[in-house]
């Protein structure tokens, strides 16, 4: 079983939330699904009266754009992915880098993996 | 806070609700999770509670015939109670006595021959 | 210039727990709030690693003191959802019976804690003694009064007997008159009034956009409750969301007041429809695989898991958004403009949980 969401790009990643923003969705949250040097795998989560719209980012490498200036609540989550997976978000406001939970950038994600992120069967 | 004032009233007049703990203990209702205890006598060795135990606390090794339990590390969920097929933990009515040092369970557990045939599923 | 930077917090007379606000003020009046973290990170999440899928039950329900039987039965329904197991009727509502006690109870905790914040003692510490009965209930009927442990995939651990079942309506009767006779207090006293009203207003369009959650949204107008979606028996019970208009932290106060009473009322329907029969379905074959995203309504608002499995023993990656999470942003927006000696009362409202949203 698997979650049904848009697969979509960095590139891609603005306007489909900005796209989500326009419907009048409720922004849920973020979950990082897995991370590595390689690449990342997000879940963006969205609400819509009590049905939920998903999109699927994969990038490579660790920047991901933010979506603050859309949804300004996603600061929070953005945070902690950083923190968590030591991804960059650009354009995050406020950055706490990786101090939200973490002692500061040069500590370890605690939840980046060595190997790849997992592929869906 | 007019509308208190009855209430407020009626409470420092009325009885207490709280009660002077150490002299007066509460009791514990019928179903609840107090103290974990294992009956030497019943237990198999099998290891089913310590590969249940979500905070890992519990500790048996069939070689040295040993049942070791951390109770300051236990959460008191009744999961191995559940999980144990010999029946041998139970839990008491009443809660672990407040104590200055830390304690380690260690119990000696002879299991029987006859016994140890039995398997279970974690 | 910048003004004046006030830490409030992580140890704070008003603080149920360790949460930090870098405010910004300038004379008595907050200009802008930044929220700081990381005083109590447990990293739970990250326990999914090492603990079986479950084992995680009980990890889960310790991300939450208050809410831990909805951590447990929100993971349990995503498990069971992706291993294809339905719980039986009678567990279904079992579990609609132990969420509305930890709804009330966490309520009534903060009812207290609200009227603590606005400095109100007596009415703190009467609403506390009500709130007292339903810890007892938890003790009596699952074994233990606050992390209740009676969720397991499946189903539930524990069963309520008939004599169980009456006891509990003759006690919520008497929470009822005790939380009732304090309504007046609550909802029309002056000082009350003075505090709350027109506190920390949120409209509605600010509230979905800040993507608030539970009683915050409702306060502002927006008909959003998890229990709609009809997970557990509650497809099965009367049921509307308690909505209010104003936004302010007298709307917030109405709402949580409301659900008391309608959280009695569904588990007198509850009881009332309470079928026979098992309380689990045994749990055979292989490990959960594939991923799934659950969500249930807790007393602060919806509670997202996503749950990733691979087929084995452990999980790939477990996320827990809590509703406090999803309501902290909305401070940075309510805060700046008001008074300092506000800030208690508006903070308040949100009803925080730290260790949630740190998990
Ligand atoms: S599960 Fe029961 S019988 Fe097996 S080792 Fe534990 S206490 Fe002994
Ligand atoms: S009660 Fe729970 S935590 Fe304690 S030993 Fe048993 S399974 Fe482990």
């Amino acid at each position: 079983m698997t979650i049904e969401a848009d697969r979509i790009d960095s590139v891609e990643l603005c306007r489909a939330v900005a796209a989500f923003k326009a419907k009048g969705c409720r922004f849920v949250t973020i979950t990082c699904v897995g991370a590595d040097q390689r690449g990342a795998e997000l879940l963006y989560h969205f609400d819509r009266e009590l049905a939920l719209s998903h999109l699927r980012l994969t990038v490579a490498g660790d920047e991901v754009p933010s979506i603050c200036g859309i949804y300004s609540a996603a600061f929070l989550v953005e945070n902690e992915i950083q923190d968590q997976f030591g991804l960059r978000f650009n354009g995050l406001v406020p950055d706490y880098r990786r101090t939200l939970f973490l002692a500061g950038e040069d500590s370890l994600p605690p939840f980046r993996r060595k190997s790849g992120p997992d592929q869906e069967e | 806070m007019v509308f208190m004032i009855p209430v407020v009233l009626k409470n420092l007049f009325g009885r207490c609700a709280t009660r002077p703990y150490p002299q007066s203990p509460r009791q514990l209702f019928a179903g609840s999770r107090g103290q974990l205890i294992n009956d030497a006598g019943k237990c198999i060795l099998c290891g089913t509670c310590a590969r249940s135990c979500p905070s890992q606390c519990l500790t048996v090794s069939r070689k040295e015939g040993l049942w070791q339990y951390e109770p300051f590390a236990c959460v008191f969920c009744g999961v191995c109670v559940e999980a144990c097929p010999a029946g041998s933990l139970s839990q008491l009515g009443q809660w672990r006595p407040a104590v200055r040092e830390r304690e380690r369970v260690v119990l000696k557990v002879e299991v029987k021959s006859e016994k140890s045939g039995v398997r279970s599923e974690a | 210039m910048a003004g004046t930077i006030l830490p409030f917090g992580p140890q704070h007379p008003v603080l149920p727990e360790p949460l930090h606000l870098n405010l910004q003020i300038e004379d008595e009046i907050v200009v802008s709030a930044t929220p700081a973290f990381g005083y109590v990170h447990r990293g739970l999440e990250k326990l999914a690693d090492i603990r079986d899928f479950r084992q995680m039950i009980q990890v889960v329900e310790r991300v939450c003191g208050i809410c831990s039987m909805i951590h447990a039965l929100t993971y349990c329904q995503g498990l069971e959802e992706l291993m294809g197991i339905e719980p039986t009727p009678r567990a279904r509502f079992l579990r609609v019976i132990w969420s509305e006690l930890h709804r009330l109870h966490s309520h009534l905790l903060w009812l207290g804690l609200f009227a603590d914040a606005m400095g109100f003692e007596s009415l703190f510490m009467q609403l506390w003694k009500v709130r007292e009965r339903i810890m007892d209930i938890n003790e009596a009927t699952a074994g233990n009064r606050v992390i209740l442990s009676v969720n397991v995939i499946g189903g539930v651990r524990r069963d309520l007997d008939s004599g169980q079942t009456a006891w509990i309506l003759s006690e919520l009767a008497e929470v009822e008159k005790g939380f009732s006779a304090m309504s007046r207090t609550i909802l029309h006293d002056y000082t009350v009034q003075k505090r709350t009203r027109g506190k920390g207003a949120l409209s509605r369009s600010q509230a979905m956009e800040l993507g608030c959650v539970g009683p915050m949204l409702r306060a502002s107008g927006v008909s959003q409750d998890m229990r709609l979606l009809g997970y557990a028996a509650y497809g099965e019970l009367e049921f509307a969301p308690v909505v209010e208009q104003d936004g302010d932290c007298y709307a917030r106060c109405r709402v949580r007041f409301a659900e008391l009473g309608q959280s009695i009322g569904l588990i007198r329907q509850a009881i009332a429809k309470l079928p026979a029969g098992d309380t689990s379905v045994p749990v055979k074959g292989r490990p959960p695989a594939g991923e799934v995203v659950a969500r249930a309504e807790q007393p602060r608002g919806e509670c997202l898991y996503y749950i990733k499995a691979n087929g084995g023993k452990f999980l790939d990656r477990l996320r827990i958004r809590t509703p406090t999470f999803a309501n902290i942003p909305a401070l940075t927006v309510m805060l700046p403009g008001i008074e300092l000696a506000d800030v208690p009362v508006v903070l308040l409202s949100i009803d925080p949980c730290i260790s949630c949203t740190e998990r």
